[in-house]
């Protein structure tokens, strides 16, 4: 394999992000040449995926007999620090590369994603003012997560793992004018780093433990002596975990993931369902081998998963703003990857990050279609009908729901039952918790497309809800440290297309062919995973592919979970069980009703309830109000004692001085000589006579004290000298 | 003639030269020739660093020595000698010495003759101090440096800068005075003796050599090493500035010139912790070791509350001095992690601070010519009036947070790398002001940045000039190649910094190797079980 085509798969999009960062620097405002933009962009995340593509069949057909590694220099040479019990080790950070099954299937999916979803973006973004520098920012992004997948040591990971988090906040905060769009951003920040701080110390740890964050070394030894490495794989990676909770949006660090959704749509598709919150996954199972040392890790992170599936999914089915439904049932999603990790499902986690990277990224860039084509709406109450104006988007649209739903033959079936089944081997109440949560997420799907997409057109008549828009209270008392919530629902494409109002219209090819793609790819992606019921191996052809990131642990293989035909049976007929009741109900009350009658009636007989689940809990305004109002309280009395209390023992002391120097000491008086800097003799706060002497004169005196220190010296030498 | 004497002296010489051959009417020649000087200087002390020999252990790491006699019968000597600490801090400083000057071409409009010529001799000031061997010197170097900074805070700050200025230089002085004791008490052990303490010497020949001291340090019974080093602490922890002897420095910086910020920034705080691994550190092991946990802690409150104090500010500048507060207490939480990562890690941080701080001082200056206030609500939305301004802060932001591939990130986590080597507590406190620092400056962004341009006064403020952007530019530059290729840096800091773990903890490195077991094998072959 030749490493200077592995490192130009990032290098690429990075070099393309550098000529149009230039260009835009250059032309902020006019956007000039859009060609040589769409060159550039497009350009160089095209070639990136088909070198990676290029990689990944070398790799393959070189046999795979091992991982590939390779390091360009020693990018941080930190020294020698003790590890372990009594021993040294060089502490260094290489700048390498790793390409084995698990780098290749996530580089696969970044690259091609995300061409793709740049292509969608040239229709997308046509009509913006910023468009070379929402590209610059896109390809800067590409060129980060292929740093963060490709990395071949926990460190590269980071500066990936960091780097897409800055672009995050890039692309969140595009608008920047908005302030919706400056707090999103901000927060998605800040939230993020929380969770690194979590990351980095699990370096340190890991540094302290096993002297090295590479990948193949750390691993090697966990694996050959599992029994030294149990105690600290807990620390580990949990504090890893932590990491992963927040850029993968997880409970209780995921509420910048709504909030995100004021970027434009391209980077909601891209960043915040398809690859970087994805990442969180990535990492669990890139460190299987510690996770497998520590049950009770493990435990933490089936249970978080688990949690947040079933909590941001009832929070889905209560939005109205179609992004955000989306957002909520990402946040969910994600949940399941991670209780697909925590169970030791890895292959199935890295299964439902590709399935889910197809059909999310249709559905996003489907709803961007549905804005784009009702002139920047976003709240379903004002679409319907859809589907006579934008076939191309309905359907894909449809088997993306499909899909994610849970019905078979599509992708996320295939990858939502393989998380379940395992599930069910290992803990009956997170399988529990997982059902329900996969009903709402039918449910909140075709509650989606039904209202997006069936009855009638509704724009003209319904204006918002009054009732339903929340208040928040906490609002006055936090400025906009972290403003937390949407507030208006015309995030992102209002910019473009204000002031439109005549009939919905479908996209251009630029995006309904990306939608295509995409959909196709929903359809056909769950065949890697295909289960011995349907006609599959055991283990599956994916589960077999990613088995060499499975390392043995103390010689012992890894064994993949197999139950017994009729529990198999059982299993998946209650997946689709639970499939079909959620579109039932959805279909009950948003397609057979099209007035919505049954389900105002329900939701004003569960007002509460349903105001819990539309206001997300009120979490963001918990935190709002605990940490980021305690925060700031905090620190205004810290600002305060540091201006009195501090500074005022300062001054105190001069003014003790000043007034013992005055009165005690003659010597003082002739050592204060007048006339100094610009002859000014008052100080700016006004204080007694001396001390205007003291500081207009000072700084003779000072030439005396130092003076005087000098002929002390050499007084006291001379005196004591034998 | 010393290649050292050359880089200390050539800011004199142009300082000199513009005070009898310059005419005052004359700003535009004063200016390019305080600027011929400082490139002159710059230059100079990058033969330095080509020709410096990074591998030099022993007495060869001390490098372009250039020792004379001078109070023979003091036992002083002018004796000037670099290892790789001192040569990064020097670049920095005839670096940085070029950006003060080239930003004060439009910030200052008076009385330009005497700022330009005390700001070159504020330059030799503390080159001299960097390059000086002997306590004398340092001394002398060190107390040069404060007059110049002084006057220029004194005459071409803010509005109340005669009360920063006085308050600077009184606390500086008070710091250094107590300094001069700790230096007295070394010179008296080492030669006869302090009698009233009832100390014996080592009746060695008088002097006032560091590294001679660096040799003896070890022999001072602990008592005496533990007043000794509180005298040190105090002048050095004051120029840090450590929490809780900072208030000095928000004051000052808020009232100084821009230049007198960047420089105060980038190179005066660094005195402190200069002081502490050039003298404190090797000199004094067993007081070291004995404070490190007080020491420690004072770093890691200095990081948080720094940090959350840089929150609420409402000026820009404040806002940045708070910062460094935060930023300085990660150097000394690295120098006292005393293990290789923790000082390598504090070293760069230095100059990464430097770098970082600097540019956002001089990016705040440029603000404040167009607006001539620094508050942030006077702000808002200037990322559509000042595109390319905006990105340049953005990036400088996001260095000073240490985000990673820019350099402020290879510091701070190399300190932290070391931190957690020693104690794993200390890691996770000084990790929460990372997070902290985040939501400061990104607050701090917001505001300024983001959001409607609404202030009517804000409408027509022009971008960058070239003049500016050349400046900013050079410092993007650094911190992009010290965040990519630390290595370069860390190379030459490398030996001097095993040089003083060895000091205090001779036995730091007398350990067995980890191995590492063989890459564990791919099983391929447990891929072919299907049923």
């Amino acid at each position: 394999m030749n490493p200077t085509i592995l490192l130009l798969i990032p290098l690429l999009p990075a070099l393309g992000a550098l000529i149009n960062g230039l260009r835009a620097a250059a032309n902020p405002h006019t956007p000039k040449n859009r060609t040589v933009t769409n060159i550039v962009a497009l350009g160089s995340t095209g070639l990136s995926a088909l070198l990676a593509t290029w990689t990944v069949i070398g790799y393959v057909s070189g046999g795979m007999s091992s991982a590939f590694q390779h390091a360009w220099y020693t990018w941080i040479p930190a020294g020698l620090g003790h590890v372990g019990a009594g021993n040294i080790a060089s502490f260094a950070v290489d700048f390498a590369f790793r390409i084995d099954t698990l780098s290749c299937t996530m580089l696969l999916i970044v690259t091609w994603i995300g061409f793709l979803i740049h292509v969608y973006a040239t229709g997308y973004m046509a009509h913006e003012e910023g468009y070379t520098r929402f590209f610059t920012y896109l390809n800067l992004f590409m060129f980060m997560m292929l740093l963060l997948v490709l990395g071949a040591n926990y460190m590269v990971m980071f500066v990936g793992w960091e780097g897409v988090g800055l672009c995050s906040y890039l692309l969140i905060g595009f608008y920047y004018d908005k302030n919706s769009a400056a707090d999103a951003g901000k927060k998605a920040f800040v939230a993020n780093r929380i969770g690194d701080f979590g990351f980095i110390l699990g370096i340190f740890y890991i540094f302290n433990t096993f002297g090295t964050a590479d990948y193949g070394k750390v691993f090697a030894l966990a694996s050959a002596n599992p029994a030294a490495y149990t105690g600290v794989a807990t620390v580990i990676c949990i504090l890893l975990f932590v990491g992963a909770c927040g850029k993968s949006a997880q409970i209780p660090l995921y509420v910048w993931l709504p909030d995100a959704m004021a970027g434009p749509t391209p980077v909601s598709a891209l960043i915040h369902a398809a690859t970087m919150v994805t990442a969180g996954v990535y990492m669990v199972v890139r460190s299987n081998v510690l996770f497998r040392l520590s049950p009770t890790a493990m435990l933490v992170v089936a249970t978080v998963g688990a949690v947040t599936a079933i909590f941001a999914a009832t929070i889905g089915i209560a939005q109205n703003d179609i992004k955000k439904v989306l957002a909520y049932s990402t946040v969910s999603q994600l949940g399941f990857m991670f209780l697909a990790a925590g169970v030791g499902a890895y292959t199935a986690a890295i299964f439902h990050v590709m399935t889910h990277a197809f059909f999310k990224a249709c559905l996003f860039l489907g709803a961007g279609s549905v804005i784009h084509g009702c002139g920047g709406e976003q709240d379903m109450r004002k679409m319907g009908g859809l589907r006579k104006y934008m076939p191309k988007t309905r359907m894909t649209m449809l088997i993306a729901c499909i899909a994610i739903a849970g019905f078979p033959p599509l992708a996320g079936f295939f990858s939502k039952d393989e998380i379940l089944a395992t599930t069910f081997e290992h803990h009956g109440f997170l399988y529990f918790l997982g059902m329900v949560a996969a009903t709402c997420t039918a449910f909140y799907m075709f509650r989606l497309y039904f209202m997006t997409f069936s009855g009638d057109y509704r724009a003209a008549h319904v204006e918002g809800h009054p009732e339903s828009e929340p208040e928040h209270a906490g609002h006055d008392i936090i400025p906009s440290m972290l403003h937390l919530d949407d507030g208006d629902a015309h995030s992102d494409k209002a910019h473009g297309h204000h002031a439109e109002s005549h009939a919905p219209h479908e996209s251009p090819w630029s995006m309904t062919g990306v939608l295509w793609v995409l959909a196709i790819l929903a359809v056909v992606g769950g065949l890697v995973g295909l289960p011995e019921m349907f006609g599959g191996g055991h283990p599956t052809w994916f589960q077999r592919w990613l088995l060499p990131v499975l390392l043995p642990l103390g010689g012992e293989r890894f064994e993949f979970a197999e139950a017994g035909h009729m529990q198999d049976a059982l299993l998946i007929l209650s997946s689709i069980g639970v499939a079909t009741l959620g579109w039932f109900i959805a279909y009950i009350l948003y397609k057979k009703d099209p007035s919505f009658a049954l389900a105002t009636r329900l939701r004003l007989k569960f007002a509460f309830l349903h105001r819990l689940l539309e206001n997300k809990y009120y979490v963001d305004e918990f935190y709002n109000t605990v940490f980021v109002g305690g925060t700031l309280a905090f620190s205004r009395a810290l600002s305060w004692f540091d201006a009195h209390i501090i500074d005022g023992i300062v001054n105190g002391v001069r003014n003790v001085t000043v007034i013992l120097l005055g009165h005690g000491s003659w010597l003082f008086d002739r050592f204060v000589v007048d006339g100094a800097v610009n002859g000014v003799g008052s100080t700016a706060r006004g204080s007694s006579r001396l001390f205007r002497k003291l500081q207009s004169g000072f700084v003779q005196n000072y030439a005396l004290v130092m003076g005087g220190g000098i002929v002390l010296i050499a007084a006291v030498y001379l005196f004591t000298k034998p | 003639m010393g290649i050292l004497n050359i880089v200390t002296y050539i800011p004199l010489i142009g300082a000199i030269v513009i005070l009898f051959f310059v005419r005052k009417e004359n700003s535009v020649a004063i200016r390019y020739t305080a600027t011929f000087f400082a490139v002159i200087d710059f230059v100079a002390s990058l033969y330095l660093w080509f020709n410096f020999d990074p591998k030099g252990s022993g007495a060869a790491m001390w490098q372009f020595r250039y020792v004379r006699e001078w109070i023979p019968s003091l036992g002083v000597r002018y004796e000037f000698g670099i290892d790789g600490i001192a040569l990064l801090l020097i670049l920095l400083t005839t670096f940085m010495g070029i950006i003060a000057v080239v930003s004060s071409y439009a910030a200052i409009d008076h009385r330009q003759k005497e700022y330009y010529i005390l700001l070159l001799l504020l330059q030799t000031g503390m080159i001299g101090t960097f390059c000086a061997l002997d306590f004398f010197l340092f001394y002398v170097f060190w107390e040069i440096m404060l007059v110049p900074m002084y006057f220029i805070i004194g005459i071409w700050g803010g509005p109340r800068k005669l009360y920063a200025a006085i308050k600077f230089f009184l606390y500086t002085l008070t710091g250094s005075v107590v300094m001069l004791l700790s230096i007295v008490a070394l010179y008296f052990f080492n030669d006869g003796g302090i009698p009233f303490l009832n100390i014996k010497g080592l009746g060695n020949a008088a002097s006032f050599s560091m590294l001679q001291y660096h040799e003896i340090g070890h022999l001072i019974p602990p008592t005496l090493q533990f007043w000794i080093f509180l005298g040190f602490f105090l002048g050095f922890a004051i120029k840090v500035p450590m929490f809780p002897f900072h208030t000095w420095l928000p004051d000052a910086h808020v009232e100084a010139p821009t230049a007198g910020s960047i420089i105060l920034a980038a190179v005066l705080l660094k005195m402190g912790t200069y002081g502490f691994v050039r003298i404190a550190l090797p000199i004094l092991p067993d007081a070291t070791k004995q404070l490190i946990v007080p020491i420690v802690v004072l770093s890691i409150i200095g990081i948080i509350y720094g940090a959350l104090v840089s929150l609420v500010q409402k000026d820009m500048k404040k806002l940045v001095a708070y910062s460094s507060v935060s930023h300085l207490g990660f150097v000394m939480l690295g120098m006292f992690a005393l293990n290789p990562m923790g000082l390598k890690g504090s070293v760069l941080q230095m100059i990464n601070h430097g770098i970082s701080t600097g540019a956002l001082f001089l990016l705040v200056g440029i603000i404040y010519e167009r607006r001539h206030t620094r508050m942030i609500a006077d702000y808002g939305g200037l990322a559509k009036q000042m595109p390319v301004y905006a990105t340049l802060f953005l990036i400088a932001a996001l260095s000073s947070m240490g985000l990673p591939a820019l350099n402020g990130f290879i510091g701070e986590f190399t300190i932290l790398l070391g931190a957690a080597n020693r104690s794993i507590v200390w890691a996770s406190f000084a990790s929460a002001g990372i997070v902290l620092g985040a939501a400061y400056l990104l607050w701090l962004y917001q505001r300024v940045f983001w959001g409607p341009l609404d202030n009517p006064a804000n409408k027509n403020l022009p971008d960058v000039n070239r003049r500016e952007l050349g400046m900013l530019l050079a410092l993007v530059f650094l911190m992009v190649w010290i965040g990519i290729k630390p290595a370069v840096f860390f190379d030459v800091i490398e030996e001097p910094v095993n040089y003083i773990v060895r000091k205090v903890d001779p036995t730091y490195f007398d350990k067995q190797p980890l191995t590492y077991p063989p890459a564990a094998p791919v099983v391929a072959s447990a891929v072919e079980t299907t049923r």
